[in-house]
């Protein structure tokens, strides 16, 4: 508590968009109940605070961190292990924090070809003497560093100890809201909580559903999908059957197919092995030639069923391989979608 | 959950265990485990005395969960259950890690790795033991009709067992009339006595037993529920005769113009009419218009049986009829196929015209056949000089089915017997093995080997009418290589009977997943057990009788059918029939209605209950096979026994001395902030 009997409240983000930082603000003036409330003591988004600042607190001296952002570099780490030692609740703020999200998609390559395609490959990059960032460089007023970047996006929860968690690409203004009450009245679920809902975004959707049977996918720019209709009965992939509630199923009623921002739902521990699983479940198909006509509709199959949560799934990111003392991850495209062998 | 107490039983099964994993071992190492009280290897754990071990150590160690280290789940499991029950635990809290065909079986050359294998295994059943959850079968009672679906002499045998017993039997039969391929043969071996003399009683029975509904013409469109209480829906197809008005007189048929070659019953080799009765024997009596070389139905015009018609039984307008059957028990007696012979060019048929299959030959040698019993050419006159036999057709042969049809070896040396006895041609009958095996077939092989048949050993390369040497003009030439003499030899003779193999019948898949039962690779129906238990099926309540699930003899067949009679009489004398609790649960607070599941459930067990927007399982149609489970992507559906918790605690067990493979992260070294 600071001296004015104001709970102490830090905000920070690590591998972010910034979206996260935008949706605390779309709880509009409720925010003004926030600054009320709260001795903001880190925000580094909005207000001119030093990292010195943290480490001259004492431990435990922060009550809440809202940390938003994956953890894909030494230097979010070292935050994430920072702002876990001074805070005594430590929350998930949003998919890159909770699982990974859009950053944990690098999982599926390693450094060295994120660093190959960024530096080099790129359309729009120009480096013609191909310089690469360094975590150290020598100029001549001194030595330059740069945090080390990771093979692996990790979620802030494998990283450091997490209390709760707050779901979504960015959170739900009314979820920020809850969380933000529950904090100051001292209401709290038991640690380990999610702050949300335990059902999928179905619940919400108001579109008309039936026994489902895909015998194709289209791309939204393909069709124009009847307003009333389930959009996955109507061939458009949504994510919403997988996908925790608590948006209010924005994107199905604006006919777009749910991207699976919230994550999977209550209790499972794999979203896109559980998404897999249904999609393949309701594909009316019988032979092999027939099924991979009905799944080459579907492209980028991985980033449809891991948009958001291949960080925090089971198998976390492609396998890493050792060569030449790098480890090093199988190219994406050598993998095969189904055994050849099989096929026959 | 620290008070649980886990008693693990390693057997030994004999040497079977023992023989590879150091069960000593095993046993010392499970008492080491994190909530067993006691663990106790045995050599044979399934034994009286082994079972009254776990019932001791249940009543006096008060154990709350029970492993069994020991075979398949398939084998005991319901008799540790049952061991469990007696001493007063719920037997849902029994769990059994498979170390023989899992470990030992598998892995008998490295007896370090099969014993390393059953820890695991071990490991991970105590693990799922200590998430399992007491759970009460449930009982429901059994209707006491039966179905039996298919009218040769195995359908028959079942129906006419169940109908003698008292109990109702709606018998379903394709073709108009029931009777089979065994309706078709001539004389049957070993004792050669007349095909149709011993099954035209049996078929005559079945057609006028008070307790059974013989459904000729029909088909099974579609089943749905479980043991006890299935509810099929039958299409009785449109004979176009008024069975109430029709007495079988035969008028009609004898002035129908239309000529049909018979593809059924005569095999190819005779005609009928459109509007027909397969053969004089039938039943039931009535005949059956075929529609589609009918000259009325095709062209307009005719009418000639309705106008002969003394009864006014002709129907041009009768509809297909759907029957809803509420049934019990379901007997499969579909039968088989013969191999279609074309599909080995060449042995020449349809090609060369005096190569014919074996059925076509029953024909020919039946007195009621196309020829009246003579043996001759195609040109229906010439009796042949000298007849081949080739066994093996599409048997026994990588390149159409690996397997034996136990069936043809004895058929043909029967064929020799009766071309000898109807002819004087020299018979050769060509054979990679005789197979006689069974009661009386051997001497019957010796009674033809007397008669003169000569037998060449060697797989026939090929039939051909192309003559190489004299002699040859005007025949059919087989070329073999003779196995025993070590030569090749090519012998002219007149006449080329193929023995064909029994195949599973062309849509056996469709009809397998219509009643819910497995095919094997060949396309046979799946029994529960090969040994143990050949007339049940993976799905309660579905029985198997006769050549669909196997190639077999008449004798065979009659056993068979006769067993499953057996099994459903069994079934319908207990009155009612416990389900198992294994099933799926939805949890409806949390199901958001997605409808993913309700299409999946091989058994219509879900329903989609529109207000409030949840599906729902009925526990009387689940059978706990975790599709529902699996696809669910919300996770809010739990198979009972099999939940989450308890797959999750079991792989964790499974691999318990293997670290999670996470790389570890210390805290890095502080950025220079200054």
């Amino acid at each position: 508590m600071a001296e004015n009997g104001k709970p102490k409240l830090a905000l920070y983000w690590a591998a972010s968009c910034g979206g996260c930082e935008i949706s605390v603000l779309a709880i509009h003036e409720k925010i003004l109940d926030v600054a009320e409330a709260f001795d903001i003591v880190f925000w580094p988004c909005v207000m001119d605070f030093k990292v010195s600042d943290v480490e001259a607190l004492e431990d435990g001296e922060i009550d809440v961190c809202l940390f938003n952002g994956a953890i894909r570099t030494d230097e979010n780490a070292h935050m994430a292990h920072l702002l876990r030692r001074k805070s005594k609740v430590m929350v998930a703020y949003g998919s890159c924090a909770m699982e990974g999200c859009m950053p944990g998609l690098a999982n599926f390559y390693d450094r060295e070809r994120i660093m190959q395609f960024v530096y080099h490959d790129s359309p729009s990059t120009d480096n013609p003497d191909g310089v690469e960032p360094q975590t150290r460089t020598e100029v001549p007023e001194g030595e330059l560093t740069l945090p080390g970047f990771w093979n692996t996006v990790r979620t802030l929860d494998q990283i450091v100890p997490v209390e709760y968690f707050i779901p979504g690409c960015p959170p739900e203004a009314k979820w920020t809201e809850a969380a933000i009450n529950a904090i100051i009245s001292g209401e709290l679920p038991p640690p380990g909580s999610v702050i949300g809902m335990d059902v999928t975004v179905c619940d919400e959707c108001p579109r008309e559903r039936s026994e489902k049977k895909i015998t194709r996918f289209y791309r939204p720019y393909e069709i124009i999908p009847d307003p009333d209709i389930c959009l996955l009965d109507q061939g458009l992939f949504c994510a919403g059957i997988a996908t925790r509630a608590g948006c209010g199923a924005l994107c199905p009623q604006v006919n777009m197919g749910c991207r699976g921002c919230y994550g999977p739902n209550e209790g499972v521990v794999d979203g896109g092995a559980r998404l897999i699983s249904a999609i393949a479940s309701v594909i009316d198909a019988k032979t092999p030639e027939e099924i991979d006509a009905v799944l080459d509709t579907l492209p980028d199959p991985a980033g449809y069923f891991y948009r958001f949560t291949l960080a925090r799934s089971l198998m976390e990111r492609t396998r890493l391989e050792r060569q030449n003392g790098h480890k090093v991850a199988r190219p994406l495209e050598e993998v095969p979608r189904l055994d050849p062998a099989l096929k026959e | 959950m620290t008070e649980e107490k886990v008693g693990v039983y390693i057997c030994h099964c004999g040497n079977n265990i023992a023989g590879t994993i150091d069960v000593e071992a095993v046993s010392e190492w499970a008492a080491t485990l994190p909530h067993v009280a006691v663990a106790r290897d045995y050599r044979f754990m399934c034994s009286s005395l082994g079972q009254e071990l776990v019932e001791q150590d249940i009543k006096e160690l008060g154990l709350t969960r029970v492993v069994v280290a020991a075979c398949s789940p398939h084998m005991h499991e319901p008799t540790f259950r049952k061991a469990c029950e007696r001493a007063g635990l719920n037997p849902y809290l029994m769990e059994m890690a498979n170390i023989r065909e899992h470990a030992s079986w598998v892995h008998q050359h490295d007896k370090e790795a099969a014993t390393e294998k059953a820890k695991a295994l071990i490991s991970g059943a105590v693990k799922r033991a200590l998430e399992l959850s007491p759970l009460e079968p449930s009982r429901v009672p059994i209707q006491e009709a039966t179905l039996v679906v298919g009218g040769g002499i195995a359908g028959i045998t079942t129906a006419l067992e169940i109908a003698d017993a008292g109990h109702p039997v709606y018998l379903v039969e394709r073709e108009p009339s029931i009777g089979g391929h065994m309706a078709q043969l001539d004389k049957t071996f070993p004792t050669l006595d007349c095909s149709s003399c011993i099954l035209t009683p049996k078929m005559f029975d079945t057609g006028n037993h008070p307790n059974i509904t013989l459904l000729s013409y029909s088909e099974v469109e579609e089943v749905s529920g479980y043991v006890g209480n299935f509810t099929v829906r039958v299409r009785k197809k449109a004979r176009k005769v008024n069975t109430d008005l029709c007495t079988g007189c035969g008028e009609c048929w004898s002035r129908c113009p239309a000529k049909v070659v018979d593809t059924v019953y005569e095999a190819g080799l005779g005609y009928r009419t459109a509007i027909y009765r397969p053969f004089p024997q039938a039943v039931p009596k009535y005949p059956v218009i075929d529609v589609e070389n009918c000259i009325y139905f095709q062209k307009g015009t005719c009418k000639a049986c309705e106008k002969f018609c003394p009864t006014g039984a002709i129907d041009f307008e009768q509809e297909d009829e759907i029957l809803e059957l509420e049934v019990g028990n379901i007997v499969l007696a579909t039968g088989y196929d013969l191999f279609d012979a074309r599909r080995i060019p060449q042995y020449g048929y349809g090609r060369l015209a005096n190569v014919f299959t074996s059925l076509e030959f029953e024909r020919m040698v039946n007195a009621a056949g196309p020829t009246g019993g003579k043996v001759v050419l195609r040109d229906g006159v010439t009796e042949p000089q000298s007849v081949a036999i080739i066994h093996c057709v599409g048997s026994r042969d990588k390149n159409y089915n690996p397997y034996c049809s136990a069936t043809c070896c004895m058929a043909a040396l029967k064929f020799g017997h009766l071309v000898k006895e109807k002819t004087d041609a020299e018979v050769y009958s060509f054979y990679i093995d005789v197979r006689a095996a069974f009661k009386d077939y051997e001497e019957f092989y010796n009674r033809v080997l007397e008669e003169g048949v000569h037998f060449v050993r060697g797989r026939v390369a090929e039939v051909t009418d192309a003559a190489r040497q004299p002699g040859e003009e005007g025949k059919l030439i087989v070329q073999v290589e003779d196995t025993l003499i070590g030569k090749q030899r090519r012998i002219p003779v007149d006449m080329v009977i193929l023995m064909a193999a029994m195949e599973p019948r062309a849509d056996a898949e469709e009809i397998a997943h219509l009643f819910g039962v497995g095919c094997s690779a060949a396309g046979f129906f799946t029994e529960r057990h090969p040994k143990l238990d050949p007339i049940a099926t993976m799905s309660d309540g579905i029985f198997i009788a006769g050549a669909c699930q196997g190639p077999k003899d008449i004798p065979a067949t009659v056993g068979q059918g006769a067993a499953a009679a057996a099994r459903v009489l069994t079934l319908i004398s207990q009155g009612e029939v416990e389900i198992e609790p294994v099933r799926a649960i939805i949890d409806e607070e949390r199901c958001s209605g997605c409808r993913i599941c309700n299409n999946l459930c091989p058994y219509g067990a879900i329903d989609y209950i529109e207000d409030p927007g949840v599906s729902r399982v009925n526990p009387a149609l689940c059978k706990g096979c975790g599709t529902c489970v699996a696809a669910c992507p919300s996770q809010v559906i739990t198979g009972q026994h099999f939940t989450f918790e308890s797959i999750m605690s079991q792989i964790e067990g499974l691999l318990y001395d293997v670290s999670n493979g996470h790389e570890t992260y210390a805290e890095p070294a502080p950025l220079e902030t200054a």
